[in-house]
């Protein structure tokens, strides 16, 4: 029998070792899925690990890994400092989903104005946008005691009929020939987020990404916001004896949440997707809280598990088109690796213990 | 006049790590006796009863049920040999009828119609007023105890044991149970009555059996002893109030005035009108028992309950409106009694849980940025004076033993230069040395001119430490009055509780 007990004091090696343990074993049960579906086990884990980044196409798959990666970072964070702190936002793709609109918006309302201001102006709106689709969630849960991981994730489909009625209607292209989606902005240079070095990927949300991984470092480690939010998380009570207000710290964290979620739907819909089409989110804000989990909710950590987790999008597709791999055996494997890495954990704060059956 | 022996316990003894719960407890219990179990709070009571209705096996001793041996495994085995109990807190679902409640306590129960009528006739004839067909959650608690109480004497019990039943009553209701006991005694119940509130004892007990410490320190028959006696008994008689260093009065620093607070903890007690006043130096022992508004009145003072700003003041300024860290600010200090969680952060390390309380006056934070230089020495500091047994100051919180954390968690309140201390429990499970030495490190604080409240549960405690002493009953203060010269008798009468006022408040409600 396998008996679990608690450690005195949490493992520091397991804390550091299981996102590994839980890759590899993600390779491993991911490798017998895809070997049940007829394919070579090894040949797909090494399209999806390997090609995008030593293969044959890495000079273009290199650039899409930080593409894929920067939003994923970005929502990451974000999400991370709530969860440490016990706040569960599960609705960052619909906050995702309204930065974009709302950013999207200004600059086409804007449209054909050339100005140095009409980009910063966009990112604004960007971030407030999705501040305040978190917001919702936020005072209903202080004023009225809601449950804000139904709340938020609700709303997620509420900003997706928003989306869609962006897309064929208030901000659908005049002269787009009737098609649904917005004006390009790659052709309106004020309202663009091109690449900002040719060939790299690195566009300003993944320049954004990179500086707040460095700030929610900071925060988390040296700050006392960040000390107030792990304490909230591991200990409500002290908290409050430490004179944290919870209502607050809820405000708070689901603001910033919410922001940076905007944040980085703004740039995507300005740099990588172009425009607003009707789904031209592809769930990052989802994949995000997989993200900050892989990330063990550290933003250095975060930075790495959105690299891999960008490495299991570009990769997912390249087995798609070239091994016939359906897509929805790659979602079942990101969520493997979820799965994993929660079941590995426990081991960061419990040791395995046999017992002989019988004997206590 | 001589009775059958019921129940007969011969040298008991369970011990729990760390603290010895009953040691070699002997007593017994006649056919239709009331006998009172009589102790301070940790005395050893509940343990013993636990032991009686088998939820708790005796590590030493055995008992005797009407001759043959007893050695219940498990309360339905108890259930089924005609031991019921009455527990202090009940166990019924508000969202459910009594007959149904009583039912889903029944091994068998009969058609609901049948243990309706059961009901209504069982609570007439023991005058308990009882409508089987009402929402439990529509109930006072003193019905809620009636529930309670019938669904124990369908099982037509041989020995029924009540846990402090009259905490919840009014004193009608007080009345009315008692007046159903005595029916049960004269039917041939006999019943364990536990309680420490010795003028309900000598109304109603045959006889009553005194622990202190887990031991049993003495028997006596309630009508003929005075509450004194018994209070003596309870308490100790080896007890004497120490020596008060004549300490000349200071300034007011801590003013609280008609203080009423509801409690933010599901069934906690609500304060009311709570009123005292702690100077420079002096040290304010509150005494009562758990439950009676010792966290309520710990969370209003540390600021996690805030209430009226002109309520408490600290220095003569309005504070009750303040959050923990603006009064931490204005200098009060304070150390709930829950050391898991609440007090402390169990995972976080020493350093972590030294910033928690010690930011604000130890200057820990610039411009809220951590200097953990500070906080890292600020916790070594506190490891150091106070004694703290720990491998570092890395170690969790969770990894030290309950007085190695106690010890460090009151030298981090203590080590801020304090003007006013609040503590709840401050040695609670702690042993002795550690105990002696926390109480050494409060009284070198108000020797140095902090004014200090104590709240606690432990009477020798108090008598060793405070200048003033009060008693906390039902969320209500008594007059704080000086140590000096207190009797043991107005001490078991302040804690016994003839309320004048109780009569006025419910007769109100």
């Amino acid at each position: 029998m396998l008996r679990l007990e608690k450690r005195p004091n949490p493992s520091k090696f397991w804390l550091y070792a299981t996102p590994v343990v839980a890759v590899v074993m993600t390779m491993i049960v991911g490798g017998m899925l895809f070997a049940f579906m007829g394919k070579n086990p090894v040949e797909v884990i090494r399209t999806i690990f390997w090609d995008p980044m030593f293969g044959e196409f890495a000079f273009y798959l290199r650039g899409q890994l930080l593409v894929k990666a920067g939003p994923l970072i970005l929502i990451a964070i974000g999400l991370s400092l709530g969860f440490r702190a016990g706040i569960w936002n599960i609705g960052a793709e619909g906050q995702y989903i309204m930065g974009a609109i709302c950013g999207a918006a200004v600059g086409l309302a804007v449209y054909p104005t050339e100005s140095r201001l009409i980009y910063p102006a966009m990112v604004i709106a960007g971030a407030l946008g999705g501040w305040a689709w978190g917001m919702i969630p936020a005072i209903l849960k202080t004023r009225f005691n809601t449950n804000e991981i139904l709340v938020s994730l609700m709303l997620v489909y509420v900003a997706q009929t928003i989306l869609a009625k962006a897309s064929t209607g208030f901000l659908k292209n005049p002269e787009g020939m009737g098609f649904p989606g917005s004006r390009n902005f790659s052709s309106y240079p004020a309202a663009a987020n091109p690449e900002l070095v040719a060939g790299t990927g690195i566009h300003w949300g993944v320049v954004a990404a990179f500086a707040v991984a460095i700030v929610g470092w900071v925060l988390l480690s040296r700050h006392i916001i960040g000390f107030q939010i792990k304490l909230s998380g591991q200990a409500p009570r002290a908290a409050r004896f430490h004179g944290v207000n919870p209502s607050r710290l809820v405000v708070l964290c689901m603001g910033i949440s919410g922001a940076l979620a905007g944040l980085a739907g703004l740039f995507e819909v300005t740099g990588p997707a172009g425009q607003i089409t009707i789904d031209f989110n592809v769930g990052y804000g989802f994949t995000a809280i997989i993200v900050a989990f892989l990330g063990r909710l550290n933003p250095i950590g975060i930075v790495f598990a959105g690299i891999l987790m960008a490495l299991t999008y570009v990769g997912g597709e390249m087995a798609a088109t070239n091994l016939g791999l359906p897509a929805a055996a790659i979602q079942v494997f990101q969520g493997m690796l979820l799965f994993f890495l929660l079941g590995v954990d426990v081991l960061t704060n419990f040791r395995i213990r046999t017992a002989i059956l019988g004997v206590k | 006049m001589t009775r059958e022996t019921l129940l007969d316990i011969r040298g008991i003894s369970k011990s729990y790590p760390g603290v010895k719960a009953n040691e070699d407890v002997s007593f017994s219990i006649g056919v239709g006796e009331v006998h009172a179990l009589l102790g301070e709070n940790g005395a050893g009571k509940s343990t013993l009863v636990k032991m009686i209705y088998g939820l708790v096996k005796p590590d030493e001793g055995t008992m005797q049920l009407r001759g043959a041996a007893y050695a219940p495994a498990e309360p339905s085995e108890a259930r089924n040999l005609g031991v019921a109990m009455v527990f202090q807190h009940f166990s019924l679902f508000e969202a459910l009828n009594v007959a149904e409640n009583v039912a889903l306590g029944m091994e068998n129960p009969p058609p609901m119609r049948e243990l309706a009528a059961r009901i209504r006739a069982v609570s007439e004839e023991y005058g308990l007023p009882l409508d089987p067909s009402r929402m439990v959650g529509d109930l006072s608690a003193g019905e809620r105890q009636r529930v309670e109480i019938i669904r124990c004497l369908l099982q037509d019990p041989k020995l029924l044991i009540m846990d402090e039943p009259t905490s919840v009553l009014t004193p009608q209701e007080v009345e009315i149970l008692f007046r159903t006991l005595r029916q049960l005694s004269a039917e041939g119940t006999a019943i364990l009555y536990i309680s420490h509130k010795l003028e309900e004892i000598r109304a109603l007990c045959d006889g009553a059996t005194i622990l202190r410490r887990g031991k049993v320190v003495g028997t006596c028959v309630p009508r003929e002893t005075t509450a004194r006696e018994m209070a003596e008994l309870m308490v100790g008689a080896t007890l004497t109030p120490p020596e008060r260093r004549a300490t000349a009065k200071g300034e007011i620093v801590l003013g609280v005035t008609d203080l009423s607070a509801a409690s933010p903890i599901p069934f906690g007690t609500s304060l009311k009108n709570i009123g005292f006043t702690v100077a420079r130096g002096e040290v304010l022992g509150i005494a009562g028992v758990a439950g009676n508004g010792q966290d309520e009145l710990l969370l209003a003072l540390s600021g996690e309950l805030r209430t009226g700003a002109d309520r408490i003041r600290i220095n003569g300024h309005a504070a009750g409106d303040l959050g923990p860290s603006e009064r931490r600010k204005a200098g009060l200090v304070a150390a709930p009694e829950d050391r898991y969680g609440h007090a402390a952060a169990p995972d976080m390390s020493l350093v972590e849980n030294a910033l928690l309380t010690g930011a604000i006056r130890r200057k820990l934070t610039r411009n809220g940025f951590i200097d953990w230089a500070a906080t890292r020495s600020f916790a070594d500091e506190i490891i150091e004076t106070y004694d703290v047994r720990t491998p570092g100051n890395h170690v969790a919180a969770r990894a030290l033993s309950g007085g190695n954390l106690q010890k460090f968690l009151i030298g981090r309140e203590l080590d801020q230069s304090p003007q006013v201390i609040v503590i709840n429990q401050p040695t609670w499970g702690v042993d002795a040395a550690a105990a002696a030495a926390i109480r050494q490190a409060i009284l070198n604080r108000a020797a140095e001119g902090a004014g200090v409240v104590v709240i606690s549960q432990d009477l020798d405690e108090l008598l060793e430490i405070a200048d003033m002493f009060a008693v906390l009953n039902e969320g209500r203060l008594t007059k704080p009055r000086t140590v000096e010269g207190l009797t043991i008798d107005e001490i078991g009468l302040m804690m016994g509780g003839a309320h004048g006022m109780e009569v006025a408040h419910h007769a109100e409600a």
